[in-house]
């Protein structure tokens, strides 16, 4: 493979790595006042990102996936599919955040700049073949959200949210490395290829503790039970739109890492970790419902509901067959759409001081003050609850089709219901919003920005959504045949 | 093509409730009564378009526009009679709320015309995974009808309603799945005909149970319906009993019998025990209500009892019984719930203890409710007496012991819907406030004008509905045959006697000769 050709088909992350970089520079001489004009250049080059990646997927089959640098990296329809995912994502929380900070002035040009770096990281956790260049995005993608979450510095709820951050995500990191340590210790390489090709006649005790600790510290990324307690703390103590953003892209990237980590070198041993995984989502699920009953403050609200989701996701894993990460692709989908419309929602909650409200209290009677907001919230509870007719339901449905079919009916009914349990706490937002009395003041006006997010994403889970059932099946249909030579 | 009259009857009303969001209160009324009025009209062309013994699916429609199911449509008999049920009680429900709901009217009627659509969807839809989609998607405006117009205590109604029967339905779900996996399509007429291992019936069956028991509702997982009937606006206890009830029975008639009759008859004794069960015990607790929408809340739940009586007696009789019934119950029950909406609109207490003596102040409107009331007993005569003995005759093929029992349940319904209606109408009017109240006014009269008359309809020429479903249920009867048990009546033939019985042997003239 010719260095030419792994230079194209690494393009979007190198593209975004060269225009970080210059950002970073103009940043340190334009200063403040810089700050707009880079967030709107990032934007712009995450948007050249996403066309690069569409192009990739267009024209790249599976059999013309390619891997860069020796096998270091790889550019399939999955990982393609995935990165637009996260680009996307991280769009539309650019777009949301300067008005959030400009409330502190605390807005500034190194926001947009780490997120940039970030979303390089994230495009290569989801493109790796290579437990080293694994290792190295995901710590790219970790290093840049610790200080997305700390960037309030005068609030120590944000200080202390970067805090816990890094020091979990650090330990989560160690046991990751000390996993992928076994592994290579047994298997003699860090390559996937190597590796399921090491363990394709045996697979010795050594290596499967390495892939428990591997697994462990990947639970912890993307905040799997029992993995999974510094989300609520992080979510609440991050500054919102720094919580919209990991609550959506790092989530695809940590899922999609996952999901090849599990479908190629380890491919072989399902019946090893596909135990692990079903107990990690359906522990997920019901702690992820149970936790979020007691829940006064929205975002540790939707942060419980993050780790609810992640179990249902895992249910697709969990199956282990084309048609599980096919049903996990497009749950990751639908899921980024309810779950940046919520938090987009979050941050147009302001009273007229402009300060943010974000306990169930101050949402109260919206649907009388905001009726419009009210109801696309509405929507999104309901499709997160999984009811249809709302498109929340069809990621549901792909997941624990995929489960029966694959013969996991247990798994799917203990699963389907506890998301009972889950319906409870969307439903109290509902209530809270629609049923109560209004009581307090909010604001009567959003920006343009916010109004254009809320609205795409409500777009989206609207059962109109079902119309896009085809074209989404056939692209994650595609983006699982990925790993159709692992199985 | 044929012209998608189906497609229409759900493209109406989910504009109309789009409109509805965005107008102000007295256009909204406006569009939803037009809305379903038009919807009514277009059902009328339904009916008459339907060609009874005709092919068993009419008004088909297919659209491959989703991944994983598609957009069919089609109706039988079964389904075109209750689609009737709805469109016919829409109108009322909107003419019930036009001047008891003030706040919010707009979002009110939106609700209320989704509630409608997705009825519809959940009768005429003929794709498994689409039908789920309607069945389900009803619970989120019913919540918000109930959460946000209800009585006091709404909020526990609503979440219960919404909650019991989401935990019925997802277990379906998932059994949905297993069929669509195993059987390979998800049309259902096609898996109608398919015949699962009896192992598998099991429990399929037992999942569709769930959900299905949950909806009828069946005892003991009935009691979510007192609280909701109780806290809804009355057009929502109009639309809860009158065509959300129907959806179990509908679930029963078209799933769990076809689908599963091995599975059926095995668990024929649970729905029986079951139904004895509910018939007896509610009938004695909606004795002692002193609540009138709890009381016919609880009514409720002992007639569809006996549908579920009738369906499970796996021949004819019963199955048209059951549907009569669940159609009879349909208007009398959101009559009677107009009824006492009428008074509560004047006197704002459903407490029984605070009427009384109305037919002095309100003759006509004692009138109407005398014959809903007798129509809810089984009066011959009333649409109620048709259903019941076609059911029990059913049943009475069956299980005399099962017959024994859900009959005393009917005596027992005689004496708390006529002591019902002696301590509200009868008697000497002891409060003034409700001495004062005014009868009828003409929006009442055209609510329950239409209703009394479709009531005597059904009990005078009950023809007119049979005959569309008798192939369906024809059909239905002959797939259950093979799992048929065989009754407890062990009849003997005797041996018949030369003469009649009255036959007098002619003196032997031989003998006579003296």
């Amino acid at each position: 493979m010719s260095y030419a050709t792994s230079l194209y088909l690494t393009g979007a992350e190198i593209g975004l790595s060269l225009t970080g970089l210059v950002l970073l520079l103009a940043a340190a001489w334009g200063g403040q006042r810089s700050a707009r004009l880079i967030t709107i250049l990032t934007v712009a080059a995450l948007f050249g990102a996403v066309a690069f990646s569409v192009n990739l997927l267009g024209m790249a089959g599976n059999e013309a996936a390619g891997d860069a640098f020796g096998g270091l990296y790889r550019a399939d329809a999955f990982g393609s599919y995935a990165k637009i995912l996260i680009y996307l994502a991280s769009i539309a929380c650019l777009i949301v955040t300067p008005r959030y900070f400009a409330q502190q002035a605390a807005y500034r040009p190194e926001y947009p700049v780490l997120m940039l770096f970030n979303a390089v990281g994230m495009g290569m956790m989801v493109s790796a073949t290579d437990l080293m260049t694994l290792y190295i995005g995901l710590e790219m993608s970790s290093l840049s959200s610790y200080v997305l979450a700390s960037f309030l510095k005068q609030d120590i709820r944000s200080s202390e949210a970067g805090l816990k951050y890094f020091v979990l995500g650090a330990l989560a990191s160690g046991i990751l490395l000390y996993g992928m340590s076994l592994v290579y210790g047994f298997a003699g390489t860090t390559s996937y290829e190597g590796i399921r090709a090491a363990f394709a006649g045996q697979f010795p005790m050594g290596a499967l503790f390495g892939v428990v600790f591997m697994l462990a510290g990947l639970a912890f990324k993307v905040s799997a039970v029992p993995f999974h307690m510094w989300t609520p703390d992080v979510y609440e103590g991050a500054p919102t739109p720094a919580t919209a953003f990991f609550a959506s892209a790092p989530k695809v990237a940590a899922m999609s890492m996952l999901v090849r980590v599990a479908m190629d070198p380890f491919a072989g041993q399902s019946a090893s970790w596909q135990q692990i995984v079903i107990f990690a989502a359906l522990a997920s699920i019901v702690v992820g419902a149970l936790g979020a009953i007691g829940q006064q403050n929205l975002k540790r609200l939707l942060a419980y509901s993050s780790i609810n989701n992640v179990g249902f996701i895992l249910i697709g894993l969990a199956a282990a067959t084309p048609e599980g990460v096919a049903g996990l692709m497009i749950y990751l989908t639908i899921y980024v759409a309810m779950t940046l419309g919520s938090f987009v929602g979050l941050l147009m909650l302001r009273d007229p001081m402009g300060r943010p409200l974000e306990t169930f209290a101050d949402i109260s009677g919206l649907s009388t003050t905001r009726p419009v907001l009210a109801w696309c919230l509405l929507a999104l509870m309901f499709s997160l609850a999984g009811i249809p007719p709302l498109f929340g339901f069809w990621g549901k449905f792909v997941v624990f089709q995929a489960a029966v079919q694959a013969d996991m009916i247990a798994l799917a009914a203990i699963g389907i219901a506890a998301s009972v349990i889950g319906a409870f706490y969307y439903l109290k937002f509902i209530k809270v919003m629609f049923f109560d009395e209004a009581t307090r003041e909010v604001e009567k006006e959003s920006p343009v920005g916010h109004w254009a997010v809320l609205g795409i994403c409500t777009l989206i889970i609207s059962p109109l959504g079902f119309l896009l059932t085809k074209p989404l099946g056939e692209i994650a249909e595609r983006a699982a045949a990925s790993f159709a030579f692992a199985m | 093509m044929e012209f998608p009259i189906l497609s229409l009857m759900l493209a109406v009303p989910l504009v109309g409730a789009i409109a509805c969001l965005f107008l102000n209160a007295g256009s909204a009324r406006m569009v939803a009564l037009f809305a379903t009025l038009f919807n009514l009209a277009l059902g009328v062309m339904l009916w008459v378009n339907y060609d009874v013994g005709g092919t068993q699916w009419q008004f088909v429609e297919r659209a491959e526009v989703f991944a994983g199911f598609s957009y069919a449509l089609g109706i039988d008999g079964i389904a075109l009679m209750l689609i009737m049920l709805s469109v016919f009680l829409m109108p009322i429900c909107i003419l019930a709320s036009w001047d008891s709901i003030t706040k919010r009217v707009g979002e009110y009627m939106s609700a209320f015309l989704l509630m409608e659509v997705l009825m519809l969807g959940v009768f005429a839809a003929q794709d498994m995974f689409l039908f789920y989609i309607f069945f389900e998607a009803g619970l989120i405006p019913m919540y918000l009808i109930i959460g946000v117009w209800g009585g006091d205590k709404r909020i526990y109604a609503s979440y219960k309603f919404f909650l019991y029967t989401l935990l019925g339905s997802v277990l379906m779900l998932i059994a949905m799945l297993w069929m669509v996996n195993e059987a390979g399509t998800t049309d259902i007429p096609t898996l109608m005909q398919y015949d699962f291992a009896p192992g598998a019936q099991t429990w399929l069956w037992l999942a569709f149970f769930a959900s299905f028991a949950v909806k009828m509702p069946m005892w003991p997982v009935h009691t979510w319906l007192p609280d909701a009937h109780v806290q809804a606006p009355t057009a929502g206890s109009v639309i809860l009993a009158g065509v959300l009830l129907k959806l179990g029975g509908y679930g029963f008639i078209r799933f769990s019998l076809p689908m599963f009759p091995e599975a059926s008859a095995q668990f024929a004794w649970l729905v029986f025990g079951l139904s004895m069960v509910a018939v007896i015990y509610t009938s004695l607790v909606a004795l002692v209500q002193e609540d009138m929408k709890k009381l016919i809340a609880y009514s409720s739940v002992a007639h569809m009892a006996i549908v579920t009586v009738g369906l499970f007696a796996f021949n004819v009789q019963g199955l048209e019984g059951a549907m009569v019934v669940m159609l009879s119950h349909g208007l009398v029950s959101a009559a009677l719930f107009l009824c006492v909406g009428v008074i509560y609109d004047r006197l704002h207490t459903r407490e029984i203890h605070r009427y009384g003596g109305l037919a002095i102040n309100m003759p006509k409107y004692a009138l109407f409710f005398l014959l809903f009331t007798m129509a809810s007993i089984g009066l011959p005569g009333t649409s109620g007496f048709v259903g019941e003995f076609l059911s029990l005759a059913g049943i009475y093929e069956v299980s005399t012991t099962v017959t024994l029992v859900c009959t005393t349940g009917i005596i027992l319904g005689a004496a708390y819907m006529l002591y019902l209606y002696r301590r509200v109408v009868f008697g000497t009017q002891v409060n003034d406030d409700a001495a004062r109240m005014t009868d009828l006014n003409a929006r009442e009269w055209f609510m329950l004008a239409p209703i009394a008359a479709a009531v005597l309809w059904m009990g005078v020429y009950p023809e007119s509905f049979l005959a569309p479903m008798r192939a369906d249920i024809a059909a239905l009867d002959a797939r259950l045959a093979r799992a048929a048990s065989a009754g407890d009546a062990h009849l003997k033939l005797g041996e018949p006697k030369a003469q009649e019985a009255n036959y007098i042997a002619p003196e032997h003239s031989e003998e006579g000769a003296h």
